[in-house]
C-alpha cells in the first residue's frame, strides 16, 4: 500500500464509498440489460419469423468493434495501472488511447447505422431490428457516458491537485469497472445479434 | 471518519442562499426539500382525486364552481369527458405513488433522519443527493404539467398497458417523466446503500440499526433492482411510440376501424411482466419505510424494547426478496399461461408469513407496556388495525380462483388503498408528528393533531370500507360512468358515501396543513430529546448543525433500551457510556 | 332486473358456486382474524395505557449462553403461533381448493369436438363482436383489410365457411346447461370478459386466441361488461348476455342465420365503433 490508498476514509464495511456505490450501480445497469435481453428472448421464441444474424447484420464490423472494445479494457487497466503507480504522463497516454478507442467504435457503429438506414432499415421495419437498433444505442449511450468520465478524468489529471486527492484513484477504478461492463454487454450483444 | 467529504462540501456561514436552500448537499436540506416538494404532490394527487369522486358519485352532472374554469375539451359545460376522467386517473395513480409517498417515505425521511440514525456527518454522496432531488423535481413537474401540454396528461392509467398507452395520445411525456423519476430515485437508493454501508458510528453494528434503517435499506434494494427493468420497459414503450417499433404491438392490430402500420410481432403481455416486475416490489417500497416508522414510535411511546427486533429485520428482509417473485399475481387473468398462475399465487401466500410476523411483532409490543398516547402514537397505532384490513382483503386477491371474479373490481381499489393510504400515508403522517421537533426544533399543536388524526381516520375508513361491497358487487374500476353498467346501479350509493367522505378528508387537512406551517415559526420550542427517545437522531441539536454531531457518537446498546432495570430514567440512549 | 343486490350478483353458471364459496370462506376467515386481534389490540391499549408508578415490564431475554436458541426466544416464537396458523390455513386453501378448481376453471378449457357450442367473442374499442360458426360449425376466414363498420371483424363471404357464420354485436345468446367453448379475442387494446353471473372475467388480448369455458345454469338476461380500461369509452362498452332453453336458442340462431349478410362494400374503410 502506498500512500495514496492510506489517506483514503474508513468505511464501516472497509470498501470504499465509490467503489461500493459504483457496484451498486453496475447491479442496476444489469438489470436493465437483463430486461432488454429478455425482451430479445421473448419476442424471439414467439416470432413466426426472425432473420439469422449473419444475413442481416455486418458481421466484419461487428467483429472489429468487438476487437476495438476488449483492446480498450486492456488500455484501461492499463490506465489505472499508471494512475495507481502515480506515472502521469503514463495514465494520460493510455486514458487518450482509450478514449481515442471508444471514439473509433462510435465511427464504425455510425457506419454501419448508416448503412442500414441508406437501404431503409430502421427500427420500425420489423421486431428484429427494433430489437437490434434499441439494444445497440442503449449500448453506445453507454459508451457516450463512458467517454464522458474517461475524458472528465483525463482533464482532471491536469489539474496540480488531482494527484494530491485521495479520491482520484478511486474514480479511475469506477471508470474503469464501469467501463469493462460496458463491454461485457457488447460481448454479449455481439453474438445475441450478430452470430444468432 | 470520512473528514474529506464533510470538508469538502464546504462550512455553512459562507454560503449563499442558493447553495444553501437550493441547490444544497446537505442531507437535511434535501430532506426538507423532498418533504415539501411530496407534500405538494400529495396534495396535488388528492385533488385529481377529488374532481373523479365528484363523477363517480355523481356521473354527467357539472362539477360545482370549478368545472367552468376546465376548458371546453376536457369538461364541456363544466361535465369531465372521458378523455378527462382516464387522465385524471392515470395521474392520481402516478403522482400519489412516484411522486407523494415514495419520495415522501423513502427520500424525505430517509434523508433527514437515515445519516443521523446512524451517526453520520452526511449521506455518502452528497453531490449525487442533490442531482437526485433536482431529477425528481423537474419529473415531478414534467408528470403534473403535462395536463397543460398539447395532447393533455397520459390516460391510459398508472399501469400503462399496450397497445392503449401506444396508442392514446399524453403517454410519450408520462414515459420521459417517469425516466427522469427512475434515474432520481436510483441515484438515492445507491446513496442509501453505501451511506448505511459506510458511514455507520463505531459501535453501530447492523443488528444494532433502527428498524426504520432497515425498512428503508429493504426499500432501496427493491428500488435499485426492480426500477431498471422498468426503465427498460418504459424505454421500449417510447421507441414504440417514437420510432413506431412493435415490442408490444402484435401483428394486424385494426384500431377504430383502420388497420395499424407497424410490423406487428410483438407482445402485449411483455409489457405487463416488466411492469408488475417493479409495481409489485414498489408495494413493499411504499409500504416497509412507514412500518420502520411506526416501530420507531411505538418503541418510543411503549417505553419497552420492541417486541422481535431480530423477527422484524429478518421478515423485512425475507420480504425484499420474496417481493422480486410474486409480480404475475396481478395478471392470473390476464392470458398469460393460467399453470404459471399456481406458482405466483404460492410465492405470493409465502410472502404473507413474514408481513404477518411484522404486524404481530408490532402488536405484541404494547404488551407489558407504557403507552403514552402521543400525536404520533395515535397515528402508529391506528395503523396497526387498518392495515390489517389492507392485508387481510389482499387474501382473496391472491387467491387465484376468488381472483377470477374479484379482479379489477372496487375490492382490489379498496385493498390497496387500505394498504397505502391508511397504512403508509397514516405512518407518514405518524412520522411528521414525530420528528418535527428535529427538524425545526419546535413541537406542533397536540389538540390540532388529535382533531387531523380522528378526523382523518374516519374519513379515510369512509371512503374505502364502501368500495369492499362494491366490489363484491362486481362493480369495475376505472369507470368513467359506473352508471352506464346495470350491475352497478344498486350499489352506486355507496359511490356517494365513498365522495361524501373524501371531501371530509380534504376539511380534516386543513388543520394539519394550519399547524404544521404555523408550527415551524410559532409553535412551542423543545428541547434536544423532547419524547425521551434513545435513537442516535435525538443525541445532537435540533435542528441539527452542518455535520451534525459535534463529535461524531459512539454507540454502546441496542437501539430501543427503554425502562431498563436499575435506572433512573426510563430510556438509554445508544449512545450513553454505560 | 333483479340480479344484483347489495352482496354478489345471482350464480348463474356450474362454476359460480365454487368461486362464492371461497369468498365466502376467506370472508369468514378474515373476519375472524380481524375480530380477534382487534380484541386484544383494544385490549392492549387499555391494560398498559400509561399510569403513574407503573413502568413498562421489558420482556425477559435470556443470555445466549444458556438454554439454547429454541429456550432463549421462546416469547418471540410464541407470539408467532398465530401466523402459523394463518400458513396451515393458507396452505390447505390452496392444496384443496386453489389447485383444483383453478385447473377445472381456467386449465382446462374443452376441447372443440367436445363443446356444445363454440363462439367466438372479439373486443374492440367500445363493442363485443361475437361469431357462431353457423351452420357447417366451421368459422370462416377473416382479413384485417376487410374491416369495415358494417363487417367489424373483416369477415371474407366469398370463403364458403365464413359464408355461413352468424355475426352478431354486444349479444351473446347460449343455451342453458351446454359447455359452451369462448375463443376470446380483440382487435386492438387489452379489453376484459366479465360476466358477473357467471363469475367469468378473462382479458381479451390482441394477438391472442383465449379459450375459455362456461355451462350457464340459469335462463336470464345477464351483462356483459369490459372490466379493462380500454380508452374513453370503456364504461360504455357492455353487452347483453341471454341464456336461453336449448330450443329457444336453436330458433334463435335459425333465425339469424335467416338474414342474408350484406354485400361486401367497396365504400371507405372508417369508422369502428
Amino acid at each position: 500500500m502506498n500512500a495514496t490508498t492510506a489517506a483514503v476514509p474508513q468505511t464501516s464495511s472497509g470498501i470504499s464509498n465509490a467503489k461500493l456505490g459504483v457496484w451498486l450501480f453496475l447491479a442496476s445497469e444489469i438489470m436493465l440489460f437483463s430486461t432488454l435481453f429478455t425482451t430479445y428472448i421473448v419476442l424471439r421464441l414467439s416470432a413466426t419469423s426472425w432473420p439469422w444474424g449473419w444475413t442481416a447484420l455486418n458481421v466484419p464490423l461487428g467483429t472489429l468493434n468487438t476487437a476495438i472494445l476488449i483492446t480498450s479494457s486492456v488500455t484501461i487497466v492499463m490506465a489505472y495501472a499508471r494512475a495507481y503507480d502515480r506515472d502521469v504522463a503514463g495514465f494520460r497516454k493510455w486514458m487518450a488511447l482509450t478514449l481515442a478507442l471508444s471514439a473509433c467504435f462510435l465511427v464504425v457503429k455510425a457506419f454501419e447505422y448508416g448503412h442500414e438506414f441508406s437501404l431503409g432499415i430502421g427500427p420500425s421495419t420489423s421486431v428484429f431490428y427494433a430489437v437490434y437498433f434499441t439494444m445497440t444505442g442503449l449500448h453506445g449511450l453507454h459508451i457516450v457516458g463512458g467517454i464522458i468520465v474517461n475524458s472528465g478524468l483525463l482533464y482532471m489529471s491536469y489539474r496540480k491537485d488531482c494527484w494530491e486527492d485521495p479520491l482520484f484513484l478511486g474514480r479511475v477504478e469506477g471508470a474503469g469497472l464501469y467501463w469493462h461492463f460496458v463491454d461485457i454487454v457488447w460481448i454479449f450483444l455481439f453474438p445475441a445479434l450478430y452470430l444468432l | 471518519m470520512s473528514q474529506s467529504h464533510a470538508d469538502s462540501h464546504g462550512h455553512g456561514h459562507a454560503q449563499s442562499f442558493l447553495r444553501r436552500y437550493v441547490f444544497s448537499v446537505d442531507h437535511k436540506v434535501i430532506g426538507l426539500q423532498y418533504l415539501f416538494a411530496s407534500m405538494f404532490f400529495l396534495l396535488s394527487g388528492f385533488a385529481l382525486m377529488m374532481l373523479m369522486r365528484w363523477q363517480l358519485a355523481f356521473p354527467g352532472q357539472a362539477i360545482p364552481f370549478f368545472g367552468r374554469l376546465f376548458p371546453a375539451d376536457l369538461a364541456p359545460n363544466g361535465v369531465m369527458s372521458g378523455e378527462f376522467y382516464n387522465a385524471l386517473g392515470a395521474m392520481h395513480g402516478t403522482i400519489m405513488i412516484f411522486l407523494g409517498i415514495v419520495p415522501m417515505g423513502v427520500a424525505a425521511f430517509g434523508n433527514y433522519v437515515l445519516p443521523l440514525q446512524i451517526g453520520a456527518p452526511d449521506m455518502a454522496f452528497p453531490r449525487l443527493n442533490m442531482a437526485s432531488f433536482w431529477l425528481f423535481l423537474p419529473g415531478g413537474a414534467l408528470m403534473l404539467g403535462s395536463f397543460f401540454l398539447p395532447g393533455g396528461a397520459a390516460q391510459s392509467g398508472w399501469t400503462s398497458y399496450p397497445p392503449l398507452s401506444v396508442i392514446n395520445p399524453g403517454q410519450t411525456v408520462w414515459l420521459l417523466a417517469m425516466v427522469l423519476l427512475i434515474t432520481s430515485s436510483l441515484l438515492g437508493s445507491i446513496n442509501f446503500l453505501v451511506t448505511t454501508a459506510n458511514l455507520r458510528a463505531p459501535g453501530m453494528s447492523l443488528m444494532r440499526m433502527p428498524v426504520f434503517v432497515w425498512g428503508e435499506v429493504v426499500a432501496s434494494v427493491l428500488l435499485l433492482l426492480a426500477f431498471p427493468p422498468l426503465e427498460g420497459a418504459a424505454i421500449l414503450q417510447l421507441m414504440d411510440r417514437v420510432a413506431h417499433t412493435s415490442f408490444y404491438m402484435p401483428k394486424d392490430l385494426v384500431i377504430l376501424g383502420s388497420h395499424y402500420a407497424g410490423s406487428g410481432g410483438g407482445q402485449p403481455l411483455l409489457w405487463q411482466h416488466l411492469f408488475w416486475f417493479l409495481a409489485h416490489p414498489e408495494v413493499y417500497v411504499l409500504v416497509l419505510p412507514p412500518m420502520g416508522i411506526v416501530a420507531e414510535i411505538i418503541a418510543n411511546n411503549t417505553r419497552k424494547p420492541l417486541h422481535g427486533y431480530t423477527t422484524m429485520v429478518l421478515s423485512m428482509l425475507s420480504i425484499g426478496v420474496m417481493s422480486l417473485i410474486v409480480w404475475a399475481h396481478h395478471m392470473f387473468i390476464s392470458g398469460m399461461s393460467p399453470a404459471l398462475s399456481n406458482f405466483f399465487l404460492v410465492t405470493t401466500m409465502i410472502i404473507s408469513v413474514p408481513s404477518v410476523a411484522l404486524m404481530t411483532c408490532l402488536v405484541f409490543s404494547l404488551k407489558g407496556a407504557s403507552i403514552r398516547y402521543s400525536v404520533p402514537m395515535l397515528f402508529a397505532l391506528g395503523f396497526i388495525p387498518l392495515f390489517a384490513i389492507g392485508g387481510l382483503t389482499g387474501l382473496p386477491l391472491g387467491l387465484t380462483v376468488t381472483d377470477i371474479y374479484l379482479h379489477d373490481t372496487y375490492y382490489v381499489i379498496g385493498h390497496f388503498h387500505f394498504v397505502v393510504v391508511t397504512g403508509s400515508v397514516i405512518a407518514l403522517f405518524g412520522g411528521v408528528y414525530h420528528w418535527f421537533p428535529k427538524w425545526f426544533g419546535r413541537k406542533m399543536n397536540d389538540t390540532l393533531g388529535q382533531i387531523h388524526f380522528w378526523g382523518s381516520v374516519i374519513c379515510m375508513v369512509g371512503i374505502f370500507l364502501p368500495m369492499l361491497p362494491m366490489g363484491l358487487a362486481g362493480a369495475s374500476r376505472r369507470l368513467y360512468d359506473p352508471t352506464a353498467q346495470m350491475h352497478n346501479l344498486i350499489v352506486q350509493p355507496l359511490n356517494v358515501v365513498s365522495t361524501m367522505f373524501t371531501y371530509g378528508l380534504a376539511l380534516f387537512q386543513i388543520p394539519f396543513l394550519w399547524n404544521f406551517f404555523h408550527s415551524i415559526f410559532r409553535g412551542e420550542k423543545t428541547v434536544e430529546n423532547p419524547w425521551q427517545a434513545t435513537t442516535l437522531e435525538w443525541a445532537c441539536p435540533s435542528p441539527p448543525p452542518h455535520g451534525n454531531f459535534e463529535k461524531t457518537p459512539r454507540v454502546y446498546r441496542d437501539p430501543y433500551e427503554y425502562s431498563a432495570p436499575g435506572r433512573k430514567t426510563d430510556y438509554w440512549p445508544q449512545n450513553e457510556p454505560a | 332486473m333483479n340480479n344484483y343486490g347489495w352482496g354478489l350478483p345471482i350464480r348463474a353458471s356450474s362454476f359460480a358456486g365454487q368461486i362464492d364459496f371461497g369468498i365466502l370462506l376467506i370472508h369468514a376467515a378474515m373476519a375472524l382474524i380481524f375480530v380477534l386481534w382487534g380484541v386484544f389490540f383494544a385490549y392492549l391499549l387499555v391494560r398498559y395505557r400509561r399510569r403513574a408508578g407503573t413502568p413498562a415490564q421489558r420482556e425477559e431475554h435470556h443470555a445466549s449462553s444458556q438454554g439454547g436458541f429454541w429456550a432463549n426466544n421462546a416469547g418471540e416464537l410464541k407470539s408467532l403461533m398465530p401466523d402459523v396458523l394463518v400458513m396451515l390455513f393458507e396452505i390447505a386453501l390452496i392444496v384443496f381448493y386453489a389447485f383444483p378448481v383453478w385447473r377445472s376453471i381456467k386449465m382446462s378449457p374443452p376441447d372443440p369436438k367436445d363443446a356444445d357450442v363454440v363462439v367466438e367473442v372479439t373486443a374492440e374499442q367500445f363493442a363485443w363482436d361475437v361469431r357462431y360458426p353457423g351452420p357447417d360449425g366451421k368459422f370462416g376466414r377473416a382479413k384485417p383489410e376487410l374491416v369495415h363498420f358494417s363487417n367489424p371483424l373483416g369477415l371474407d363471404r366469398t370463403d364458403p365457411a365464413a359464408a355461413d357464420d352468424i355475426f352478431v354485436a354486444n349479444e351473446l345468446h347460449l343455451p342453458v346447461g351446454k359447455k359452451t367453448l369462448i375463443r376470446l379475442r380483440s382487435k386492438d387494446v387489452v379489453h376484459d370478459f366479465f360476466v358477473p353471473e357467471f363469475r367469468l372475467k378473462q382479458d381479451a388480448v390482441p394477438g391472442l386466441e383465449i379459450p375459455m369455458w362456461v355451462v350457464p345454469t340459469r335462463i336470464g338476461h345477464y351483462e356483459l361488461a369490459c372490466a379493462q380500461l380500454c380508452g374513453f369509452g370503456h364504461s360504455l362498452m357492455r353487452g347483453d348476455v341471454y341464456v336461453e332453453s336449448p330450443e329457444d336458442f336453436q330458433k334463435w340462431l335459425a333465425s339469424r342465420a335467416a338474414l342474408k349478410p350484406a354485400p361486401p362494400s367497396a365504400s371507405n374503410n372508417s369508422g369502428g365503433f
